[in-house]
């Protein structure tokens, strides 16, 4: 049994159009870390480069938004279902912190 | 082009004149590969700001959920600006992350107009398309909305 992760649509190019892969670790981090390691690319899409999540993706484990649970060091076990979705935000005047997400 | 029912455009119209001047938010579900606006569901605005709009993250996981269920995906994200014109900023622009949805813009900036305007955004690139209206539309109504189609010209009359 190991961990569910779900993929948004805009970043299954990483997993070769794969709605759901799996993964292992004890920490979103090690999951990050593990799925990262097949699926090049993807975790920089996810953790900015001073190592934290990005401000406007959005990840639950199960039915509790990563937030809550320690961010990146929320806690993750074999048969839970880890879900990615891409913030849906915007604006008329720009929060200059939105430019990170989609690595522009 | 967008193509959209007219009772879904006034709703999703009447949700933006409800909350002005803080943005307003949603997304219109439809049938994956259907590209046809069917389900119009309002989302919180989490921000609750005149110039900056976000779902709240646990409503849209309940929303994406519920779609997978369903078989359907988001055909239209919509969202308005309450004192400028209803064209994606560099923020839309950065953070649009649906491929495959139409951006719908509604500017409620002047009390008597509503300027309704539709967007495909891939990988940085905002691309204005028509929008049509389907449904009970009386054509000799005055239109109180103002649709952007191309640059140059605007179908007020919606025969396009």
């Amino acid at each position: 049994m190991a961990i569910e992760v779900r993929i948004p649509t805009i970043l299954r190019s990483y997993t070769g159009g794969a709605k759901a892969v799996e993964g292992a670790g004890d920490t979103l981090s090690d999951l990050l870390a593990d799925l990262d390691a097949r699926h090049t690319g993807l975790r920089g899409r996810l953790i900015t480069d001073e190592g934290a999540l990005h401000r406007f993706v959005n990840i639950y484990v199960n039915d509790e938004d990563v937030r809550f649970l320690g961010s990146l060091e929320a806690k993750v076990t074999d048969g839970d279902t880890v879900t990615i979705l891409p913030a849906v935000a915007g604006g008329a005047l720009g929060l200059l912190a939105a430019a990170a997400y989609l690595g522009c | 082009m967008l193509t959209i029912d007219k009772a879904i455009l006034d709703a999703i119209v009447a949700h933006a004149r409800r909350d002005h001047p803080d943005e307003a938010c949603g997304v219109v579900t439809g049938p994956i590969g259907s590209d046809t606006p069917a389900r119009h569901i309002p989302m919180e605005n989490v921000e609750r700001s005149q110039t900056f709009y976000r779902f709240d993250p646990m409503e849209q996981l309940r929303v994406w959920r519920e779609m997978d269920d369903l078989d359907e995906e988001p055909v239209v994200i919509y969202h308005s600006h309450t004192a400028t014109e209803a064209y994606p900023s560099r923020t839309d622009t950065s953070l649009a992350g649906e491929p495959g949805a139409h951006y719908l813009l509604v500017s409620t900036r002047e009390p008597e107009v509503t300027e309704v305007r539709s967007f495909r955004i891939l990988d940085g690139v905002v691309t204005e398309e028509p929008v049509r209206v389907v449904g009970d539309v009386d054509e000799h109504a005055v239109q109180s909305y103002m649709f952007g189609q191309t640059p140059t010209t605007v179908d007020y009359e919606c025969r396009g």
